[in-house]
């Protein structure tokens, strides 16, 4: 186990190496001059001297590797530059932020569990409960029970989030009258439509997933075996096709953290959310390349540890992957 | 025919799968004909529309939908029709172009990474490890701002976030299909590496590759279609669904269909696509079901 954390931890060294270096390359590459794009953005005209003395003060003269390092340093102390906007420290911004994006991706993720579990469930036994009985009735409900989930899960599927959140400002919102278009601060009440979004759009996907997950368990042989030695399908299901799937579940929805955390930003925008989503898309429409720059790396981190943290709840609580 | 089935007994198909591959080679018929339908319309987008989805006559402007503009007018007097219409050549055709290059581009890095290994494996690998580690569309909407927007920069941007995952699944099946007793044939009998891999390789591995990049269509059209609303992605006047939502996003209080109408096109055109895929992922590997 702690040989095995080791290596993992080994291997994150290089990627977290490229993660800051492609994020720093890219910026570096796009605003090719940092202090042209920072007075442009001013508006005003400045004399040489003025650009060279702050091309100095940021070090733009030294080597690209060089200024690389400098600014891996200066990122691993927290200091990430200043903002071309608002003139405050990039990193304080981003960090003022976060929580509100944290907290938006921990209610949908919530509620994405509440629904798609029991419901992914449901949707497997009924499936299989439809292929098993031989009455036609029964037959059709339980086939009538899968279809409805999966359809649902498919329109789901076919909605951009985007549209989605259109969708529900114009039916809650405006028709209703129940929620607020525009988030006034994080509160309950703007905190509802923006949730509702993230979770409708991940729930079909993942819905799907869990019906799958449990699907595949259920045509396991020692399943067919149980059924053999007259135990009952609850006793089946509840004490050893959800225990096994359920890990395989929850690794899912942890890799599905990584879609939700590039997702919020669009809708994070459209409600006005103030959390890091709303400030990158404000940031790219301001070009101001060191606030993009700190979003990046700091998903991509973030990213990254969710990944490792899943691998090794995976590897503490599974006994077969301990066993390798 | 009779031949075959007398010397593999065993994989003789039951009359219950017969019957189940006909039903599904009929919905890739149906989903299929569907599609071809979509691209048509935006092939042909120029013919089909009813007025010039350019023309601003503010006379017009914002007139609901009526039997002279079904789908109404936007704030410019558009009609909406032909506006919907002529966004499906940037939505459907830049997709189904982005979808191309990715899975051109990602197979051949697999092919590379899979067939010769050593150092070049290690390498790509590597690299598309850390492009691995952005989640979701983190990386594009980076790549798109650097880039300053526009289509063809939305379409670099969710290349450089797609590519590994062709990459990945291409590699792990040239790596299956080098182990293969055929191969050492191939070798023996001389062929060139170019031979070997595009001949003898590729349309081994297309199968899983072709599944994925169909299945891929419809979220690859939402999210091209989330940068243009973000404005990372085709840029007005251009008709393109998703700009043309974000466009008239703060119409939705007065007139709702201004929005709608183009959000609906995304929506049942994934759904097309999504549908097709689904039937393709039956036809050629009925065990990913």
């Amino acid at each position: 186990m702690g040989k095995y954390i080791v290596r993992r931890l080994l291997q994150l060294i290089p990627i977290l190496f490229g993660i800051t270096f492609l994020s720093f390359a890219m910026m570096r590459i796009a605003g090719s001059d940092a202090v042209m794009e920072k007075y442009s953005n001013a508006g005003a005209a400045v004399s040489q001297e003025v650009i060279d003395a702050a091309r100095e003060e940021l070090g733009l003269e030294q080597s690209f590797f060089k200024q690389y390092f400098l600014w891996l340093f200066g990122m691993l102390s927290g200091d990430m530059g200043v903002s071309y906007i608002s003139g405050l420290r990039v990193f304080d911004t981003f960090l003022s932020k976060l929580p509100a994006t944290l907290l938006l991706t921990a209610m949908s993720i919530f509620l994405t569990v509440v629904i798609s579990i029991p419901f992914g469930i449901l949707s497997a036994v009924s499936y299989e409960k439809s292929k098993e009985s031989r009455r036609g009735l029964s037959k059709f409900l339980f086939a009538l029970i899968d279809f409805v989930f999966r359809f649902f899960s498919f329109i789901g599927n076919s909605f951009p989030n985007f549209f989605v959140a259109l969708l529900l400002m114009h039916f809650f919102s405006i028709r209703l009258g129940l929620f607020p278009v525009i988030a006034k601060g994080v509160s309950f009440q703007s905190a509802v439509m923006p949730t509702l979004t993230l979770a409708i759009s991940m729930s079909a996907k993942y819905l799907r997933q869990v019906r799958a997950t449990i699907l595949e368990e259920l045509q396991k042989d020692y399943v067919l075996e149980a059924k053999a030695r007259g135990v009952k399908n609850s006793v089946i299901l509840w004490g050893s096709v959800l225990k096994t799937s359920m890990l395989t579940i929850l690794t899912l929805l942890a890799l599905s953290i990584g879609s939700l955390l590039g997702g919020t930003a669009i809708i994070e925008s459209i409600f006005m959310w103030d959390g890091v989503g709303k400030l990158a898309v404000d940031s790219i429409m301001m070009r101001d390349y060191p606030m993009i720059q700190a979003y990046v790396v700091w998903m991509a981190i973030i990213y990254v540890f969710v990944h490792l943290v899943t691998d090794l709840f995976y590897h503490v609580f599974d006994p077969r992957v301990q066993q390798q | 025919m009779k031949d075959k089935k007398m010397r593999f007994p065993g994989i003789q198909k039951s009359p219950e799968q017969k019957m189940h591959k006909s039903s599904i080679r009929k919905r890739l018929f149906l989903f299929g004909f569907f599609a071809g339908l979509l691209i048509l319309c935006s092939v042909f987008s120029g013919w089909l529309c009813p007025y010039d989805p350019y023309e601003q006559n503010l006379e017009q402007a914002l007139a609901a939908p009526s039997v002279h503009h079904i789908l109404g007018t936007d704030r410019y007097g558009r009609d909406m029709l032909s506006r919907v219409i002529i966004g499906s050549r940037t939505s459907i055709l830049g997709t189904l172009f982005l979808v191309a290059v990715i899975t051109v581009f990602g197979t051949f890095v697999g092919m590379i990474c899979g067939f010769y290994g050593k150092w070049i494996d290690g390498l790509l690998m590597r690299i598309s490890d850390i492009f691995l580690a952005f989640p979701g569309l983190v990386f594009a909407l980076a790549v798109a701002g650097v880039l300053g927007g526009g289509l063809q920069n939305a379409i670099i941007a969710l290349v450089a976030i797609s590519w590994p995952k062709y990459a990945r699944i291409s590699r792990s099946q040239t790596l299956a299909q080098k182990e293969m007793t055929y191969m050492k044939a191939v070798k023996l009998s001389g062929s060139s590496t170019w031979k070997m891999l595009f001949r003898h390789i590729l349309p081994n591995i297309l199968g899983p590759v072709l599944v994925t990049s169909m299945l891929d269509i419809g979220t690859m059209m939402m999210e091209l279609a989330g940068l243009s609303f973000l404005g990372l992605g085709a840029k007005p006047p251009m008709a393109e669904w998703g700009s043309m939502m974000s466009d008239s996003r703060s119409l939705l209080q007065t007139v709702p269909w201004v929005v709608f109408a183009p959000g609906f096109a995304i929506f049942l055109s994934v759904m097309i696509f999504n549908l097709l895929g689904d039937a393709v992922r039956d036809y050629l590997d009925p065990k990913m079901r």
